[in-house]
């Protein structure tokens, strides 16, 4: 009897404590998912701590940006959505809005306008590539290649990556098709813009796969971001694709002999979504730290400490020096007019429709 | 002998029942109470993993998405047979207009595209066009309708119109700000027996206002779609003249006028949405996986693809889930064979030695157990790569040349390297709990008995310490068919398994369905060859321990 009624109190307490710490969560915290490292840390800088500050709500990190867009489809089905706010790629973004799992923002009526005024859809402009996607980043994947290692002649053009007899030694090069045909394309003679006609056609895939084929034996497949750099640093390759942020800190903070080659840059977005599912009082919240996030100065402060170009067109000249280096940070963005003279912009519909059948080809060519 | 067969007939207990059926309701009972005391654990294995494991497995051949997102269309295109070489007829295209329509405004159609995607590349983007310029298909009825009586504008007239006249009351009566429901809506009967069609379609668009936007359906107008359904009941032309309730006079007006509107040719419309709408390969993709269950995923993990004629093989540049099951299989044979002659000996010593030293060796042996999967990884890289310590070592000795350094890493052999070792304290350890049991005096009476050391260990020793090795085998080879981290991380492009596909498509191409298919396949070789291995070995003489 006494062992009945001590269990029993003892369930009170912890249901009792289960609903106030839950109400502790719905009151004070919210979840924000973004990819950890440096670009965490640029955020907790530019954005997350201010907002804690003005507000007194407490931001958790969770750095699950790479699994977001599964783990979001098993919250939905389980009908618990944990996270407040999350920082995906633009293509991932595309997906979730599709699949119904993040929700449509207005950016007129959520976003904070331009300080001169203009709007929020007209300073973001076409980089507004998604119902559900607020951009945040301008990103590009890019090569670096060792200054040591292509004698007198550094390469200043894509195409070099080909050129095994000019520039001998491994290259990196990520493990997926994107990317990799347009520059195999490109190198082949096939016009920028004619680039995704000849994709779109069965032997124009099959041209792009023999063209990377003469490569094949000199290439290391990187599936992680934080590889390229690596490779290089250990001279292990003489050239390889990676994000521009991860080069200038191999370059700027960890001065290794690597050098920048801007040609046929990739630009990709980073930015927020909302998942689908949050209840009233979290949506608000959300909606809040967006406004606050995505707001012209939010975005040249996160130029401070990563070298990625902020997507709003007002935030540009706002842009100042990198916060421990104390360089001038607009030469290394991306966007920057002299590193932006050859450039790409991803083919977002493009690749929502051919990425299952291209990489179902690239993969079986990979493994031949 | 004898006296027991005399007796033969069936022993009774006390209260008058056989003997055995007094004992086998003894044992119910007490089977039941050691069920009872299991069963929470039951309930907790069963809800936490076999439930979500057979949820997972189930999705390699669920497909209701199509006849539910498509449920019309669906049904009409059964009959179509798309050898003949022409497209569907205008009526499916109308029931596509209908049900992309409804799924549009359920956002529900991109998540189709993105499922048919993988049957048929750009049916992404096909979907996604078509459910933003839909709407305008509608309008064109729309616009005609409200264009000839500003009756038709007005939401409050349709509720009156469509809705019974209880139900109004009830709405009327019902406070916008007040916590109450909103009363379901009803159908006026006269009405539905009228215009069947936008009946039916009014209540789907009530249903979807009241219970999935939850707003005042007194204040939303009605979608474009209704106005398609209520011309194309007006074409029926019913016999309205006997109706006489709210808007009746409108809807006799319209009976009179519609003869005269402009309709939509679907077919044409949806070619201008999208020219890829006219070609037969969309219409029999969505045809072939429009059953509630497929085979297809199944196909697509044994490199085949459904097709009008029956299942086929992928062309040559696409096959590659075979190629990666072998490769798994084989890949995972040789490192439990490296892992059994590099752990065989080490277990051996570790058996024989003082128990002081032998802890101090099992540290080691456990030491990198310990150590998190991702570094010793990340070590096998700074050891293994080119301009690595060991080829470096190797350069400074002389034995390969500064410009032909060994390729240690990414591909198989990297990989089989760095499993083994990550590995082999799986091997070692029940290696060594076996070892631990065998009585060196047998060893000593072989040897006794004049045996040579060789003789000895392989008639003696060695049977002793199979079971040992079964053990560590099926550990070691059942964890390497299903690793996927290091494969990646060191793999290449040769040396990834199965199980790196099964994580790409969970997490980046969302095509769940194949993941499980590619991973019920696995489960099943795993199982097959577990069986086999019973068969031929004997599970009984698997130990783990002494």
């Amino acid at each position: 009897m006494k062992l009945t009624k001590t269990l029993l109190a003892s369930t009170a307490l912890t249901v009792a404590a289960g609903m106030a710490t839950a109400d502790g969560h719905m009151a004070n915290e919210m979840t924000i998912v973004s990819w950890g490292g440096a670009y965490s840390n640029s955020q907790q800088q530019a954005y997350h701590n201010p907002y804690m500050e003005k507000t007194g709500i407490n931001i958790i990190n969770d750095e699950s940006s790479a699994e977001a867009v599964a783990k979001l489809r098993a919250m939905n089905e389980a009908g618990n959505v944990t996270w407040d706010v999350v920082d995906v790629v633009a293509a991932d973004a595309i997906r979730l809005c599709d699949e119904g799992l993040a929700m449509e923002i207005d950016p007129d009526e959520h976003l904070a306008a331009a300080p001169d005024g203009t709007s929020a859809e007209d300073d973001f402009g076409d980089l507004l590539v998604s119902d559900c996607f607020i951009p945040q980043i301008v990103y590009s994947t890019t090569f670096g290649y060792r200054t040591d290692m292509v004698g007198d002649t550094p390469p200043t053009s894509v195409c070099a990556i080909f050129d095994t007899d000019a520039y001998p030694g491994k290259r990196s090069l990520e493990k997926r098709p994107i990317n990799n045909m347009e520059w195999a394309l490109l190198c082949d003679g096939v016009a920028k813009d004619d680039v995704y006609d000849v994709l779109e056609t069965d032997e124009g895939q099959q041209q792009a796969l023999d063209k990377l084929a003469t490569i094949k034996d000199d290439v290391i497949w990187w599936s992680a971001g934080a590889d390229t750099p690596q490779l290089l640093a250990d001279g292990e390759v003489v050239m390889g694709s990676t994000y521009n942020g991860r080069l200038f800190s191999v370059i700027e903070e960890q001065n290794q002999p690597v050098a920048m080659l801007w040609d046929a840059q990739v630009f990709d977005l980073d930015g927020w979504i909302i998942p689908t599912g949050l209840s009233e009082e979290r949506l608000a919240r959300a909606l809040d730290y967006i406004y606050f996030a995505t707001d012209t100065q939010r975005l040249a402060d996160q130029a401070k400490y990563i070298s990625y170009g902020p997507a709003r067109a007002s935030s540009a000249p706002l842009v100042s020096t990198h916060a421990d280096l104390g360089i001038d940070m607009a030469p290394h963005m991306p966007t920057d007019p002299n590193n932006a003279q050859n450039t790409f912009l991803y083919n977002y519909e493009f690749w929502a429709d051919y990425r299952d059948d291209i990489d179902a080809k690239f993969q079986a060519w990979l493994a031949q | 002998m004898t006296d027991a067969t005399q007796n033969s007939g069936p022993m009774m207990a006390a209260d008058g029942t056989t003997l055995k059926s007094s004992l086998n309701r003894a044992l119910r009972r007490q089977k039941l109470r050691a069920l009872m005391l299991i069963a929470p654990l039951l309930i907790f294995v069963l809800v936490t993993f076999i439930a979500p494991i057979a949820d997972m497995l189930f999705r390699s051949v669920e497909n209701q998405i199509v006849s539910d997102t498509l449920p019309r269309t669906t049904t009409l295109l059964a009959d179509w047979d798309g050898d003949a070489g022409e497209l569907p007829s205008s009526e499916v295209f109308e029931a596509l207009y209908t049900d992309i329509f409804i799924a549009q405004e359920r956002k529900l159609h991109t998540r189709l595209g993105s499922r048919l995607n993988y049957e048929l590349t750009g049916v992404s983007s096909l979907f996604r066009k078509s459910g933003r310029k839909v709407e305008d298909m509608g309008e064109v009825y729309q616009d005609q309708f409200e264009d000839l009586d500003g009756f038709w504008k007005d939401s409050e007239n349709w509720n009156a119109l469509m809705g019974s006249d209880s139900w109004l009351a009830d709405q009327t009566a019902w406070d916008d700000k007040s916590d109450a429901r909103q009363p379901a809506f009803e159908p006026r009967e006269e009405i539905e027996s009228l215009l069947p069609q936008t009946a039916a379609t009014f209540e789907i668009f009530a249903d979807f206002v009241q219970n999935e936007d939850e707003d005042n359906l007194a204040k939303e107008d009605p979608w474009a779609l209704v106005y398609s359904a209520l011309y194309t009941d007006l074409m029926q032309e019913p016999d309205v003249s006997g109706y006489g309730g709210p808007g009746s006079a409108e809807l006799l007006q319209a009976m009179g006028a519609v003869g005269t509107f402009e309709n939509v040719d679907y077919p044409a419309a949806f070619e201008e949405i999208d020219k890829d709408w006219h070609s037969i390969d969309v219409w029999q993709t969505i045809q072939t996986y429009s059953p509630d269950f497929t085979s297809g995923y199944f196909l697509n993990a044994v490199d085949m693809k459904k097709s009008p004629d029956g299942p086929e093989m992928r062309p040559d540049n696409e096959q590659l889930y075979i190629k990666l099951f072998i490769r798994t299989l084989f890949m995972s044979l040789v490192i439990t064979g490296s892992c059994i002659l590099l752990g065989y000996p080490v277990a051996w010593i570790l058996a024989n030695l003082p128990a002081r030293t032998a802890n101090l060796l099992m540290i080691l042996v456990l030491l990198p157990f310990w150590t998190s999967l991702l570094v010793r990884t990340s070590a096998w890289k700074v050891m293994l790569q080119q301009q690595g310590v060991i080829n470096d070592t190797l350069v400074w000795l002389g034995v390969v040349a500064d410009d032909s350094r060994l390729a240690l890493i990414n591909n198989q052999t990297g990989t089989i390297i760095a499993m083994t070792h990550i590995l082999l304290p799986f091997m070692i350890l029940p290696l060594y709990s076996v070892m631990k049991t065998i009585p060196p005096s047998y060893l000593r009476a072989a040897k006794s008995l004049g045996a040579t050391n060789w003789t000895a260990f392989w008639r003696v020793y060695f049977p002793q310490s199979v079971p040992g090795i079964g053990a560590g085998s099926i550990l070691v080879f059942i964890l390497s068919i299903g690793y996927y981290i290091t494969p990646e991380l060191v793999g290449g492009t040769t040396g990834t398994f199965i199980s790196n596909r099964i994580a790409y498509h969970i997490s980046s191409s969302l095509n769940w369905g194949l993941a499980a298919a590619l991973g019920a396949i696995l489960l099943a070789v795993v199982l097959g060859l577990y069986w086999a291995y019973d068969r031929i070995v004997g599970i009984d003489n698997v130990k783990l321990g002494g």
